[in-house]
């Protein structure tokens, strides 16, 4: 009986909103996921965009902003390679997306092999930009500013060792670009993963990095490791001291994206539920404490707008890695 | 040390809260069955787990997980003894005897081995942990490249003889194993390698776990099918039983191995400190050491019962060795704490120096829920070993098909890609042929294990030292460690010279 009357009342509702939607233009009824979201990672489990990934999901489940849980699929492979292959080939699925990292521009670029073509990927929201640092270990006494890094490492010519993540990757084009506007024989050496230069330094089995705050956090905090200049237009409220590059005269600015992108060919509802959905996150307490607390930078940026940041950074990390002599 | 003391009296406190002690105890028993999964380790359960954690406090979720890891170090033993399946990749070296024990009916003194070991390894570790956390985590702070290609090169040093007499089958199946952890990116060069007719599948590499599986899950199998259609070498699985005399008898065996399970839980604890080597490395080295320092190695391979319990005392005491450099370094030591790295995100603590002092309460709750998880995790793990035998005693026919899908299962789930699937059948079918052949099949293992660890710290240092082989000798760790595993290396050698030598004497 009740039960009846339940169905009855939810009935009455039901066609008072179709009435009252019925009377408005054409709105279709709002997409919502009905399967699992695959959450396709473009890095290794535990790595920078791996942790920023599980965070999102745990936000998403904790404050019930979905309906079906997004499950994080680690691929790795080939720089992203793999994941951007991956991506690609569910055309015109809904429920799949991804969180990428610049080897989305870089990877595309260097291995044309693929045929992926970013420009075909669905843009759903920028959650933040992450910023590089040059950091060397507090032992180093003598060296505290960027002035003084640039006197010991030229003494040490090629004995001087930048660890970086990984040949031609973002440490790359930074180590790079430091070697050619200074002046500099820096030796690059690739590990795998942020965390593992981070602690290279700290145990001095390197001479400099060019980490994320997220990265070198932990060390800096205990006094290993300390920031000498910023790769930001502004300087960092967490590391007052540490200049821009741009105050020391090398008008150079260089970020990390933290960006959801859908398959390509995905509906226009769904590009539209999702890019609500990570508005959302966006402005969750959570995604806003931990952008503060690791430093990020960039705001919200969708759709058109974000497709554009996209194709200018493409053209960018074009012209670096032909400088570099990667193309 | 009085102030460490009281600290872990702290964390007691916190671990005997009755929601706490509840998700030990759920999370050992989760995490035994997901050991036990083929496949399915410590890894997936932790990172399936994870996000649910925000309904528990930061401390009673590492507790949580920490138990699943522990748990899970205890189920990978049962697979690997029953099936002859490693459950993770941490138990590979307990299949080696492990399996020949069971095949001999014996099944239930493997696992009472495995159990027993894997309780000390991880109690010797935990208080290892308690006392000498700084000290150590300098250790893993200093330890660079050079430092690393020198652990490895002792870690293959310690399995030279492992495949037995033929050393050019053995290097053969080393060949294999490295060539194929080969595939893949090399970060190095920044270039994609060895992906065979372009397939991208190909791009992530070939998993370890693809190959094991395949060689000891569906090769083994291919095998043990051949065995009973042609009705000879009738596998004895059914004869253990579990009865008191039997056990009494089984433990009082164990004790007479007192060495091997202390060499397990002292090396294992050690390597698994260092960043980036694991549990796996660990149990893998303290089988070799455990078949070194045996009376009767020739026994190794063919059910001697040091061979489940070194690397059984090593995988435990090494997982509680890489909380060390997670915690304190913010850096995982294996592939499970780099997920426990993603929770500390979720749970807005910051990993490193300062989080001994910052969040006390975090961190010794945690150390102490590991003393009470070792506990819980055996206890459970004795009380089903009644259970598992029962289970072995399922008509060969039921249980076989049973297995090859929990192959499949385990092969899909690390990568969720059918490719690895397929590779993991073809690895089957070779490593079937190969043992008709007489091809070791463990060097390959290892070698695939070890290979992506060694190459590049190799490669690292060179590029370091600009090509010169002297940074393996003249640094203060790597030093020692290179001049060890050289001569381990040829310690073989030395023994056959000897042995002619004495010959010739008698003669």
């Amino acid at each position: 009986m009740f039960k009846t009357q339940r169905t009855f009342k939810k009935l009455a509702c039901a066609i008072g909103v179709t009435a009252i939607l019925a009377g408005m233009p054409v709105i279709a009824q709002a997409w919502e996921p009905v399967k699992p979201v695959e959450f396709v990672v473009m890095a290794g489990k535990g790595g920078g965009a791996d942790k920023a990934v599980r965070l999102i999901q745990s936000i998403i489940a904790s404050e019930n902003m979905a309906p079906v849980p997004f499950t994080p699929v680690n691929k790795p492979g080939g720089s992203g390679a793999e994941a951007l292959v991956h991506l690609q080939g569910k055309k015109g699925d809904n429920h799949t997306i991804m969180f990428t990292l610049n080897s989305f521009y870089t990877t595309p670029l260097r291995q044309p092999g693929l045929g992926v073509d970013i420009a075909t990927f669905t843009p759903i929201a920028r959650m933040a930009e992450d910023t590089f640092l040059l950091w060397v270990n507090t032992d180093r006494k003598d060296i505290n500013n960027v002035a003084d890094f640039v006197k010991a490492a030229k003494a040490k010519g090629n004995k001087w060792i930048m660890a970086g993540t990984g040949k031609n990757s973002e440490d790359n084009l930074l180590t790079d670009f430091l070697n050619s506007a200074y002046d500099l024989d820096m030796k690059y050496v690739p590990y795998k993963g942020g965390g593992k230069v981070a602690k290279e330094l700290a145990g001095n089995n390197a001479d400099s990095t060019v980490n994320n705050p997220s990265e070198q956090l932990g060390f800096y905090e205990a006094g290993n490791t300390k920031a000498l200049a910023a790769f930001t237009p502004e300087r960092l409220p967490l590391f007052p001291d540490a200049p821009t590059f741009k105050e020391l005269g090398k008008d150079f600015v260089y970020f990390m994206q933290r960006t959801v992108v859908g398959a390509p060919g995905m509906s226009n509802e769904a590009a539209q539920y999702y890019t609500e959905l990570f508005t959302k996150v966006f402005n969750s307490d959570k995604w806003q404490g931990y952008r503060t607390k690791k430093s990020l930078q960039g705001d919200l940026l969708t759709g058109d707008a974000l497709m554009s940041y996209w194709k200018k950074e493409r053209d960018i990390h074009e012209t670096m890695l032909k400088n570099m002599g990667a193309l | 040390m009085l102030e460490t003391i009281g600290l872990l009296g702290n964390g007691f406190l916190i671990v005997f809260e009755p929601q706490n002690l509840m998700l030990i105890i759920g999370g050992c028993a989760l995490g035994l069955f997901i050991g036990a999964m083929p496949g399915l380790g410590s890894v997936n359960g932790v990172a399936i787990l994870l996000p649910l954690t925000f309904l528990v406090p930061p401390t009673g979720a590492i507790i949580f997980l920490a138990a699943i890891y522990y748990g899970a170090m205890y189920g990978g033993a049962i697979s690997s003894i029953m099936l002859g399946i490693p459950g993770a990749s941490t138990a590979v070296a307990t299949t080696f005897d492990g399996r020949p024990l069971a095949k001999q009916g014996m099944a239930d003194k493997a696992l009472t081995a495995a159990a027993v070991a894997s309780f000390v390894g991880g109690t010797i570790s935990v208080v290892l942990f308690t006392f000498f956390a700084p000290p150590l985590a300098h250790v893993a702070l200093v330890f660079g490249a050079p430092e690393e290609f020198a652990l490895m090169m002792l870690a293959f040093a310690t399995f030279v003889g492992l495949g037995g007499d033929d050393l050019f089958k053995t290097i053969f199946s080393i060949s294999i194993g490295l060539v194929l952890s080969a595939v893949g990116f090399d970060i190095i060069s920044g270039e994609p390698r060895l992906v065979l007719w372009d397939i991208t599948g190909f791009l992530h590499g070939v998993n370890f776990l693809i190959l094991a599986i395949g060689v000891y899950g569906i090769g083994e199998m291919i095998w043990t099918v051949e065995e009973h259609s042609l009705g000879g070498g009738k596998s004895m699985l059914s004869d253990a039983n579990v009865t008191v005399k039997r056990t009494l008898s089984n433990l009082r065996e164990l004790a007479s191995k007192w060495k091997s399970i202390v060499m397990g839980s002292f090396l294992g604890y050690f390597v698994g400190i260092l960043p980036a080597a694991g549990a796996t490395p660990g149990s893998l080295m303290a089988y070799g050491i455990a078949k070194q320092i045996s009376k009767e190695p020739e026994k190794f391979g063919h059910g001697a019962v040091e061979g489940v319990c070194a690397p059984e005392a090593a995988n435990n005491a090494a997982s509680t060795g890489s909380m060390l450099p997670m915690l304190t370094l913010g850096i995982p030591g294996s592939p499970t704490t780099a997920i426990l790295l993603g929770g500390m995100v979720i749970w807005g603590l910051e990993p490193g120096p300062r989080l001994f002092v910052d969040h006390s309460d975090f961190v010794w709750g945690l150390i102490a829920s590991l003393y009470a998880a070792n506990i819980f995790a055996v206890l459970i793990n004795v009380a089903f070993i009644p259970v598992f035998i029962k289970i072995l005693k399922t008509p060969f026919t039921i249980l076989a098909p049973i297995i090859f899908i929990l192959c499949l299962i385990g092969g899909y789930a690390p990568t969720q890609s059918m490719h690895d699937v397929w590779l993991m059948v073809i690895f089957g079918i070779a490593a079937y042929f190969m043992r008709k052949l007489d091809y070791p099949l463990a060097p390959a293992v290892l070698a695939i294990v070890l290979g992506p660890l060694a190459e590049p710290a190799l490669r690292q240092s060179l590029i370091i030292s600009d090509g010169s082989f002297a940074i393996f000798f003249n640094r203060t760790y790597a030093g020692p460690i290179s001049v060890v595993a050289i001569l381990l290396l040829f310690l073989p050698l030395f023994k056959m010279v000897y042995v002619k030598l004495r010959n010739r004497q008698a003669a």
